[in-house]
C-alpha cells in the first residue's frame, strides 16, 4: 500500500508537471487572412471598420453626445487639439480581428497629423502616421512606421477613406464604413541575397 | 482493492500539490529585476497614470474579467478574436503630476505564456501622444507571473478577498535584449526616435471583486536620439 502511494504522488507530479509543459495556456481564435498579392509587388490586405457600431471610443473636446455615454474627456487645454478614437477592427469578410485606435492631433510647431494603431491579437500590431491631407480627395495615405511579430519585418504604405453606405438601407446597417487598405512588402535581407545568389536554401545549410 | 485505489488518490493528491507548490515558489523563475535603465545617463521620459480602471477615460475587455469596463456602456471585446484582449485609454502625467499626454494601451495575453517558467506572458502596445511633442509606439512583452504570484493569489487566499501592501515590480521583460520595450518614435520631436521603455506597477490594493483598487503604472522611455538612418533613406528615394 505504502508503494501504491508512493507511486500515485510521483504519478501526481510529472502528471501537473507535464500538463502546465503541453497544455496551451493561452490559445486566441485566428480568423484567416485575407490577403491580395498586388501586381507590381506587395501584399494588400483591407480592413474596415463599420460606422457607429464598431466605434468604441471617440475622445474629444465638448462632446454633446461623448462615445461611450459617460465618457469623460480631460478637460486641461493641452488636449484641446487632440482627436482620439477606438474602433474594432473587421477583416474584409467581415469578421472582427482586432482593435484599432485613430489619434488626430493639430500641433503650430509639427503640423497636423493623423495616426493609426491596428492591434490584432493573434498577428500583432503596426503603427502608421500619415498627413491630414488626402492623396487623390478621398484616401489619406501614410507609411508603417513599425510592426510587431509578423509585420516585424515588412514596411509599406496605408490608406485611410471613408466609403458611405449607399447600398443597405436597413435600419441596423451601418452609415458607412472606415476602409483601411495596407499594402506591405517584406524586407530584402542579406540571407535572402545570399541564398538567392548562391541557388542554395540558406536555411538548408546551417 | 479499496485500500489501494484510495492510496493512489491519496498519492496523487499529494503529488499534484507537490507540484504545484514546486511551480509556485520555482526558485529559477524570473524575479523582479533592476530596470536597465535606471543605470541610464541619457534623457529620461517619466510618464505615469492610474492602473484603476475606474481612473481610466476607457477600460474595456470582454467584460467577464475581475476588472470591470469603465465607462459602464462602454462596448466590450466580446468576439472570438479579441475576446482575450483589453484596451486602457489614460491620461499620462509627469513625476510632477501633471498631466502630459494620452496614452492607449492594447493588452493581448500571449501564446508563448509557459507557467513551467514562471511566465504569465502578455504582449501590449502603447500608442502615446503628447500634445506639443510628439506621438510614440511603445511595444512590449510583460510578464505578470510576480503580480499573479504575490497579489493576486494572496487576495484570493485572504479572508477578506483582498490584498494591501506595497508592491513595486517591472512587467517589461521584453522584446529587447535587456528586458526592455522598444519604443518608436512618429511625429513631433520624436519622428525617427528608435529607444527603449520599462513599464513598472506599483499596487497597494487589490480586491478579487474589483481588480485593482490602488495601483498605479509608470513607463520609463528613454530618449537616445533620432534614428538618421530612415532619414537618409526617404531623402535619397
Amino acid at each position: 500500500m505504502f508503494k501504491t502511494l508512493i507511486f500515485g504522488f510521483l504519478l501526481g507530479i510529472v502528471g501537473t508537471i507535464a500538463t502546465v509543459y503541453y497544455l496551451p495556456v493561452v490559445d486566441l481564435h485566428r480568423e484567416p487572412s485575407v490577403i491580395m498579392v498586388a501586381p507590381n509587388g506587395g501584399n494588400v490586405e483591407t480592413f474596415h471598420v463599420n460606422v457607429p457600431m464598431d466605434r468604441i471610443m471617440v475622445g474629444a473636446p465638448d462632446q454633446s453626445e461623448p462615445v461611450p455615454p459617460g465618457l469623460d474627456w480631460p478637460a486641461d487645454e493641452i488636449f484641446a487639439g487632440v482627436r482620439a478614437e477606438l474602433f474594432k477592427i473587421r477583416n474584409s469578410r467581415d469578421s472582427v480581428i482586432g482593435v484599432a485606435s485613430r489619434v488626430a492631433a493639430k500641433s503650430v510647431e509639427f503640423g497636423d497629423s493623423i495616426e493609426w494603431v491596428l492591434h490584432l491579437p493573434a498577428r500583432g500590431s503596426f503603427y502608421v502616421s500619415m498627413p491630414p491631407q488626402s492623396f487623390d480627395g478621398v484616401s489619406r495615405v501614410g507609411q508603417m512606421n513599425i510592426g510587431t511579430r509578423e509585420f516585424q519585418p515588412l514596411h509599406g504604405s496605408v490608406s485611410e477613406r471613408w466609403v458611405e453606405n449607399t447600398e443597405n438601407e436597413d435600419e441596423d446597417a451601418p452609415v458607412g464604413r472606415i476602409e483601411i487598405v495596407t499594402t506591405f512588402v517584406g524586407v530584402f535581407s542579406d540571407d535572402d541575397a545570399a541564398g538567392d545568389l548562391s541557388g542554395k536554401d540558406v536555411e538548408g545549410e546551417s | 482493492m479499496i485500500r489501494y485505489i484510495i492510496s493512489l488518490a491519496i498519492g496523487l493528491l499529494l503529488g499534484t500539490a507537490a507540484a504545484s507548490a514546486l511551480l509556485f515558489y520555482n526558485p529559477l523563475a524570473a524575479q523582479n529585476p533592476l530596470s536597465p535603465l535606471s543605470v541610464s545617463d541619457k534623457e529620461i521620459i517619466s510618464l505615469n497614470y492610474s492602473a484603476v480602471t475606474a481612473d481610466a477615460i476607457v477600460y474595456t475587455n470582454d467584460g467577464e474579467s475581475r476588472s470591470r469596463p469603465h465607462p459602464v456602456k462602454v462596448q466590450q471585446l466580446w468576439e472570438a478574436p479579441i475576446r482575450q484582449t483589453d484596451v486602457l485609454v489614460t491620461v499620462l502625467s509627469d513625476s510632477r503630476s501633471n498631466p502630459v499626454g494620452i496614452g492607449i494601451k492594447f493588452m493581448s495575453d500571449s501564446e508563448r505564456t509557459r507557467l513551467i517558467n514562471g511566465e504569465a506572458l502578455i504582449d501590449s502596445a502603447w500608442h502615446i501622444h503628447l500634445p506639443g511633442r510628439g506621438s510614440l509606439f511603445v511595444e512590449q512583452t510583460e510578464n505578470y507571473w510576480n503580480f499573479l504570484r504575490q497579489i493576486v493569489l494572496p487576495a484570493y487566499w485572504s479572508s477578506g478577498d483582498s490584498w494591501k501592501g506595497t508592491w513595486l515590480g517591472n512587467t517589461t521583460v521584453g522584446p529587447g535584449s535587456l528586458g526592455t520595450a522598444l519604443v518608436s518614435g512618429g511625429t513631433g520631436t520624436f519622428a525617427g526616435l528608435k529607444s527603449e521603455a520599462v513599464e513598472a506597477i506599483s499596487a497597494r490594493a487589490y480586491s478579487v471583486e474589483q481588480g485593482p483598487v490602488s495601483m498605479d503604472g509608470s513607463l520609463t522611455i528613454e530618449v537616445v536620439g533620432r534614428d538618421d538612418s530612415q532619414e537618409t533613406e526617404v531623402a535619397a528615394q
